[in-house]
């Protein structure tokens, strides 16, 4: 594990798990402890592979996960944006998407450091649904929190999570969303710490699990590094994956950081608007990398949607696996430093892109993903035909270079009754007449 | 409230400290500002004082709570429905007359975000300015306190940190040569909430602490006299009551000048809970006493 583009700088009073001036540790007293308990089993166990850690991590992703994923040439897209496209195909991991690498490995964890029982949040259910299925197959009592509007949205999640053995709480405060969930998991973790491991599903949080779910989640990006000289010869021209909290994004960017011929592009929700509405609370995107300003959330200090006066907004996005406040703080610093170009692609674009590759590759993709699909027609599209959003700082389009991975975080199997519904209040130049699902 | 003879008249490091010590055993109690108004937490303020709270800590409402429990966290979203906002705060904090010293209580998302650029030192600064004497900040662990200790120092703010039960060795003296004014002593693992017994990690972290100077005040379910006088009695200086006084507070409903109550049907009308609040505090500060007339009782005999 590379460690030079880390920018850790314990000073005298202990401040650790920084990148740059985001990171850091900003949590309750009581949860002290057990993050520096974590740091400590995080270093010797994943860094360090004691007890032969990673090597059963890696023999559990490949037998019970299904690793390596293909890449696969996608050659109808090819054939349109006449250059060669490659799609990382996380969508074909056990469990429909990229968070089982993260919950495997942090329920994996727990169990290595005599952990009794796993709790995690959940928005969208994806990474509910994985730390379930993890805490199944190693066999531990596992709690998720869910925002009630999340429970109510994501109902066959809920089934999954119930029918893995896992408990499904709803969190009733606020939007019901993922930033209460979390808030809820926190309160959990902070009474229960001793014998509990709160599982973080994305690279957010205190230090060490921006570390530490970026390591699990750098498969995506070793394999695809691998995968593609092998096919291709040569390493990408670009490389796309979409960006909430940032889990499949660092996934997917890390093993490229030091390649500075490869561009990253971090693509984020733009939902319906990029401007925050202060007075009603409200953020209608989730482009936090590309709106934000710096704050604390979470434990950690990133880049946040937020009002003037610190408190935190609701943020917005037709995918509910990208609709949240804040973003990993490696991937804020990332962006501050130049090496990752964020790209905002609206509610519009990535339904368009969801059909667009539904239909021309057999491949019904996340929401999410569908975000990086959609700012893939934008860059590299045919003229005039671009759906809305907004094109990456200090870039142009059309600049992807002759050689493309896009990362497809996860099947879209979960989002078919939302894409319907939006669908048919749109003019989504991709779609299908969804009419026809009524018959 | 004035900024004059912080640490000189008394003899003491600070006001707060002052506090503690000569009203010892000392009652420190805590409400959300705005909840549900601020002109009504000026008038719960007032009530606290009269009934014998030494130190005040108002709660400056944060979006994301996550060191509270149930109680607190409703107060801070009616807090937040009220429209309440730093500055509002700040004039408040610089409208109330109390014998008792004022601390603000919030997360440091609201400190680094008062000034134009992310930093910490236009809040303490403000703060300073309408005569608050101290700040807790319960998502701020001494090892991110670099910034804020420097700025409490430049101002003469006491900075209150946290002790939890999980806290020991090398990282209880970390936070313990940061700390000023007092330790709070956080009674049991978990969020903020009216409990109904006193925990026993009260009494391991109150052994913990016997060898440092500094006062030390328990909370995190303290809701009754009795608490008060078993938490006095196990070596506390101080005991500090938050979701108990909250309750008081939402049982009452909208009331005060601002939010009229003419179409709410509350069961108790809303001026009393003013006077709800002062009777709360006059139990709590008896218990305390109690606590420690019984030390000296033990010593007696």
């Amino acid at each position: 594990m590379s460690m030079e583009r880390e920018h850790d700088d314990e000073s005298a009073s202990g401040r650790t798990g920084t990148f740059g001036d985001y990171g850091g540790q900003y949590v309750p007293e009581a949860l002290m402890p057990a993050l520096q308990e974590l740091e400590d089993a995080y270093e010797r166990y994943v860094l360090e592979n004691e007890d032969g850690f990673m090597d059963e991590f890696r023999e559990r992703l490949r037998d019970f996960g299904g690793r390596p994923t293909p890449l696969q040439r996608a050659d109808r897209l090819s054939e349109r944006y006449d250059r060669d496209i490659y799609l990382k195909r996380e969508d074909l991991l056990h469990g429909g998407a990229h968070k089982l690498n993260n919950a495997l490995g942090q329920v994996l964890l727990a169990k290595y450091m005599g952990k009794e029982r796993i709790i995690a949040e959940t928005g969208a259910g994806q990474h509910g649904t994985a730390t379930a299925m993890a805490a199944a197959h190693l066999d531990m009592p596992c709690e998720i929190y869910m925002g009630r509007t999340d429970v109510n949205r994501q109902r066959p999640n809920v089934y999954r999570m119930r029918m893995n053995g896992a408990e499904v709480n709803p969190v009733e405060a606020g939007s019901g969303t993922l930033k209460e969930a979390i808030n809820e998991t926190m309160r959990d973790w902070a009474t229960t710490v001793e014998r509990t491991h709160y599982v973080i599903g994305s690279v957010v949080g205190p230090h060490p699990f921006p570390k530490m779910v970026r390591d699990f989640q750098a498969v995506i990006g070793d394999e695809t590094r691998t995968q593609i000289r092998e096919t291709a010869g040569r390493l990408p021209d670009s490389v796309i994956a979409c960006a909430g909290g940032g889990s499949n994004t660092m996934g997917t960017f890390h093993a490229f950081v030091p390649d500075d011929e490869v561009a990253l592009y971090a693509v984020e929700a733009g939902g319906s608007s990029l401007e925050i509405d202060e007075d009603a609370g409200l953020a209608p995107n989730s482009a936090t990398l590309s709106t934000g300003t710096d704050g604390v959330l979470h434990g950690a200090m990133t880049k946040l949607l937020q009002g003037t006066d610190g408190q935190i907004v609701e943020s917005h996005s037709v995918s509910a696996g990208l609709d949240y406040a804040g973003v990993g703080p490696e991937l804020s610093y990332l962006v501050e430093t130049g090496r990752v170009v964020p790209a905002t692609v609206d509610d519009d674009a990535a339904l368009d892109g969801f059909h667009r590759l539904s239909r021309l590759e057999g491949i019904i993709p996340a929401l999410e993903s569908s975000h990086a699909l959609g700012y893939l027609e934008r860059a590299a599209g045919p003229a005039g035909e671009t759906a809305g959003g907004h094109r990456p700082r200090d870039e142009g389009h059309g600049d992807l270079g002759d050689l493309v991975v896009v990362t497809v975080s996860g099947r879209g199997d979960k989002d078919l009754e939302t894409v319907l519904e939006e669908t048919e209040t749109r003019d989504l130049e991709a779609a299908p007449d969804v009419e026809v699902f009524d018959g | 409230m004035t900024d004059a003879g912080r640490s000189t008249a008394s003899g003491y490091d600070s006001d707060i400290e002052a506090a503690i010590r000569e009203h010892h055993p000392a009652l420190i109690t805590y409400i959300t500002a705005g909840d549900p108004s601020l002109a009504d937490t000026k008038a719960y303020v007032e009530a606290l004082d009269r009934g014998g709270a030494d130190l005040i800590e108002l709660g400056l409402p944060f979006s994301e709570p996550v060191a509270e429990g149930a109680t607190i966290q409703a107060a801070i979203n009616r807090a937040l429905e009220a429209g309440t906002t730093p500055e509002g705060f700040f004039e408040l904090v610089a409208d109330l007359e109390t014998e008792a010293p004022l601390l603000v209580m919030t997360y440091y998302n609201m400190l680094l975000q008062y000034g134009a650029e992310p930093d910490v030192r236009p809040f303490v600064e403000r703060a300073a300015e309408a005569g608050l004497s101290g700040i807790i900040v319960p998502d701020l662990p001494a090892e991110e306190a670099d910034p804020l200790r420097a700025a409490c120092d430049d101002t003469g703010l006491d900075l209150v940190f946290i002790i939890a039960p999980t806290t020991e060795g090398e990282r209880l003296d970390r936070i313990m040569s940061h700390v000023s004014g007092f330790a709070y002593v956080q009674a049991r693992l978990g969020t903020t909430g009216a409990r109904a017994n006193v925990s026993g990690a009260t009494h391991d972290s109150l052994a913990r602490l016997s060898e440092y100077d500094v006062p030390k005040a328990v909370g995190f379910g303290v809701s009754e006299g009795d608490h008060a006088a078993e938490i006095i009695d196990a070596g506390a200086d101080g005991v500090i009551v938050g979701s108990a006084l909250v309750d008081i507070i939402a049982a009452h409903g909208p009331a005060g000048s601002e939010t009229a109550s003419r179409s709410v049907a509350s069961s108790a009308a809303p001026g009393d809970a003013a006077a709800a609040l002062e009777a709360k505090a006059e139990e709590l500060k008896r218990g305390a006493r109690r606590g420690a007339d019984s030390i000296t009782d033990d010593h007696d005999e």
